[in-house]
């Protein structure tokens, strides 16, 4: 460890002194949440400038050798970082009201958000699996405490217990398959694995590994087998964390599914493409017809968020250039699509939980018509229709799938995407359509700037892709150069 | 048989025997009595593997400071009125089926062959980094690092690891153990109603009155 | 005894069996402090593989990853056990079918 390293480490560094100075401030006197509120996003502002500038400072460096084996601060992960912050930061302002409102304090909760934020960080630049898998650690543990920050309600309380028992077996589970894949490979960093394997044969223990670990990663992503805690867990949590664990965490089990899957088993695709392609069928199948019928909106939506883990697997399973970017593009987008839903839904907030029935949308477009028609976008964004970003994900996912020769994946996804539609549309109709009974919305300007930058991120990434494609590909290249992205995908 | 091979038998029947007792137990106390004697077991067969530093802190973690924390919740929370209650979730039959399969293929997939080469050169586990001084040539009068092997090393060696190569991991469950305490607390603390909290001084003082009168009365 | 340890098999069978029985604990309980001891089986299960792997390649890794899973562990009881003492408090019980308010 060498000076040089810290710099590497710097934004981390910031983040968590500046959380755990979050947890010493009200003894200074500031107890009310909305100095909390700014010092949190002032928090965010300085991490976010220290990791810009040390993604321009660290080309040049060199990283102690030890060091190395642990932590990359690369373009991919810096991707994912940037990120997170804004996930994080939007989740600071969705959640202003409803700190304000309940008696629950202000402080550690953003000061757990924080460390859930640093967790998902080290996920991000975790080259080795102890690493990855103390980071994951952190982030779920500060997720289990945030679910039940809303502690008196049982709702919630109920919700934090399962996601706390469910997360903790899935975790055995992939720790389980860890240490497979250490017995076979001899060690827990992924370079290192992929070069063990590039002299293994196919066996079965490593194959029962692998399969191990990715079950471990399908729980914390929510794809289909493993997906039963997340309608309960979505529904119980208060819902500005159910909409961070809707988009910050899922993205961060992506950016290490990604990380694990491309850069250390490549060479042992052929094995693992044909159960990860079915657990991806599975989750589009059963996210996409069980929400249908829902009629709590949290609900609905934690149902097609199973569903559109469903799509993100099938880059994984393409394990192309092109499913590797279309798995940034399709987190990016998405995180702003369902996070400009999430405000709205905290705009019909009556009581602390908010929004809860497709009913209590009826006749949206007659009481505030800006807010009905970006909720109108933001559903076709999840949908997948052109005009919107969501089509630019989808249209990449798609097609690495067909080029992978995963065809009958890709159909299926289609179909699914025309399922999903109807669901979608439901919300549409009781927008416009239906007469609404209930009084005005109430929306604070925080929620209102939340929504206005979503949407207008939704329908900007959506007419002009280029840029995010390029930065998204620059990403990228630097993960498929190391890992060395075989086309043996191509059959 | 070597006795070692002897040990590992006698040893390994205790742990899956209470680990088994562990899950039947009615009384919860029981259970966490027999998950001690669980752990106690795997501790030996830590130290059977030259893991002696880690089979020092499954003891002194678990054995100490987790059992603790179970009983001090399990006589938190008044469990005297459990026992009359079924004990079996509803999902049982599944619960067995799938245990049964997972340990299935956790037997079948241990074979011979498939794990990666065997060293036959344990000195790693118990060799550190020594600082020397060094007398060469090359550059003369500098400190180098050098690796060497000593035998009952093992606890160095493993802390060597954790503060040089493995120092961000280390870090993080640091954060790992802040965040785990903040969650306990934050979680655990019990909240003073409205009315509470603003009576809280005179509420206090009623408690403390309860109490003497119970006080009072007991000794009476 | 370091020279005659029993081989990896062995310790992979008993890690394999003790990880089934953590499984079966967690599923069928309904005792809620029963199945977080179901959950410290598993782990411990892992721990053992970590260890016998560890000591048959040579590599400290396995130990130092070791460390942490047991501070994992350690963490996970701490805020476990204290969601479940806050939903005693609000319902009285401990038993984890009885949590209903979310139809799942």
């Amino acid at each position: 460890m060498s000076l040089n390293d810290l710099i590497f480490l710097l934004p981390e560094i910031i983040l968590a002194t500046g959380a755990s100075l979050l947890l010493i401030a009200p003894v200074t006197g500031l107890r009310d949440s909305i100095s909390a509120k700014w010092a949190m996003i002032a928090l965010l502002i300085i991490t976010a400038g220290s990791l810009l500038a040390c993604s321009w400072a660290v080309p040049g460096m060199e990283q102690t050798a030890g060091f190395a084996r642990m932590f990359a601060l690369d373009a991919f992960s810096i991707f994912f970082k940037l990120l997170f912050l804004f996930v994080v930061a939007i989740v600071v302002l969705l959640s202003d009201d409803f700190l304000r409102e309940s008696r629950y304090s202000t402080w550690e909760y953003y000061s757990l958000l924080g460390f859930a934020l640093c967790g998902m960080m080290f996920m991000a630049s975790g080259v080795h699996l102890a690493t990855i898998y103390i980071g994951l650690e952190l982030l779920s543990l500060s997720s289990y405490i945030l679910a039940g920050y809303y502690k008196n309600e049982q709702k919630s309380t109920e919700a934090a217990m399962k996601y706390f028992v469910l997360g903790a077996v899935s975790s055995a589970i992939l720790l389980y398959g860890i240490s497979l894949i250490y017995g076979v490979c001899g060690t827990l960093n992924l370079l290192d694995i992929a070069r063990a394997l590039s002299t293994v044969v196919s066996n079965d223990a490593l194959m029962f590994g692998v399969i191990l670990l990715a079950c471990g990663l399908c729980f914390k992503i929510a794809a289909a087998p493993f997906h039963v805690w997340t309608p309960d867990v979505y529904e119980g949590a208060p819902t500005p964390i159910t909409a961070f664990l809707s988009t910050g965490s899922k993205a961060a089990a992506f950016a290490i599914f990604v990380r694990i899957f491309y850069v250390a088993l490549p060479g042992f695709h052929l094995d693992w493409s044909m159960v990860l392609a079915t657990v991806a069928a599975l989750s589009m199948i059963v996210g996409n017809l069980a929400a249908i019928t829902q009629e709590s909106v949290k609900r609905l939506l934690a149902y097609s968020s199973i569903a559109h883990a469903g799509y993100v697997l099938m880059g994984i399973v393409a394990m192309n250039v092109m499913g590797l970017r279309g798995v940034l593009v399709y987190s990016f987008v998405y995180v702003f699509a369902n996070l400009g839903i999430w405000s709205i839904v905290l705009m019909m907030k009556r009581h602390e939980y908010a929004g809860e029935k497709v009913s209590d949308f009826e006749g949206l477009h007659s009481r505030s018509p800006f807010w009905a028609f970006s909720m109108f976008v933001f559903l076709l964004s999840l949908g997948g229709i052109p005009p919107t970003a969501g089509f630019i994900g989808k249209y990449f996912l798609f097609y690495a799938a067909v080029q992978a020769g995963f065809g009958w994946l890709a159909i299926i996804a289609v179909l699914m995407s025309a399922v999903s539609m109807f669901y979608y549309l439901r919300i549409v109709v009781a927008m416009y359509l239906r007469d609404g009974k209930e009084a005005d919305v109430t929306a604070s300007g925080a929620l209102k700037f939340v929504a206005a930058v979503c949407v207008v991120a939704t329908i900007v990434f959506g007419v002009v892709p280029n840029d995010l494609i390029d930065q998204v590909s620059s990403s990228a290249k630097g993960l498929h150069n190391k890992g060395a992205v075989t086309r043996n995908a191509t059959r | 048989m070597t006795p070692a091979f002897a040990v590992f038998l006698i040893v390994g029947t205790i742990a899956v025997a209470s680990s088994i007792l562990v899950i039947s137990m009615r009384n919860p106390v029981h259970s966490a009595l027999f998950l001690l004697l669980t752990f106690l077991c795997v501790a030996v067969l830590f130290v059977m593997k030259g893991a002696e530093f880690v089979g020092a802190v499954q003891v002194l973690v678990y054995a100490g400071g987790i059992m603790v924390l179970f009983l001090f919740v399990v006589m938190l929370i008044n469990v005297r009125h459990l026992p009359d209650e079924k004990v079996l979730s509803n999902f049982w039959k599944g619960g067995f089926a799938v245990g049964l399969g997972v340990f299935i293929l956790f037997v079948a997939v241990v074979r011979p062959g498939v794990y990666h080469d065997e060293q036959l050169d344990k000195s790693r586990l118990t060799s550190v980094k020594e600082r020397i001084w060094t007398e060469s040539h090359k550059n003369p009068g500098t400190y180098t690092y050098r690796r060497v092997h000593r035998t009952n090393a093992n606890s160095e060696a493993v802390g060597m690891a954790l503060y040089t190569d493995y120092l961000v991991p280390f870090e993080v469950a640091s954060l790992f153990l802040l965040v785990a305490m903040i969650g306990a607390i934050v979680i655990g603390k019990r909240e003073l109603s409205a009315t509470e909290e603003e009576t809280a001084q005179q509420f206090i003082l009623e408690r403390v009155e309860t109490e003497k009168e119970v006080k009072e009365a007991m000794s009476a | 005894m370091l020279e005659t340890a029993p081989s990896t098999d062995a310790y992979l069978m008993l890690s394999g069996t003790l990880f089934a029985v953590g499984l079966i604990g967690v599923v069928i309980r309904r005792n809620m402090i029963t199945v977080l001891m179901a959950i410290e089986l598993m782990l411990n299960a892992v721990n053992i593989n970590l260890v016998a792997f560890s000591h048959r390649l040579g590599s400290l890794e396995g130990q130092v990853f070791t460390i942490f899973v047991i501070t994992v562990a350690a963490g996970e009881a701490a805020v476990g056990l204290a969601i479940i003492i806050q939903l005693y408090r609000l319902k009285s019980t401990i038993n984890v079918d009885e949590a209903r308010m979310l139809n799942g």
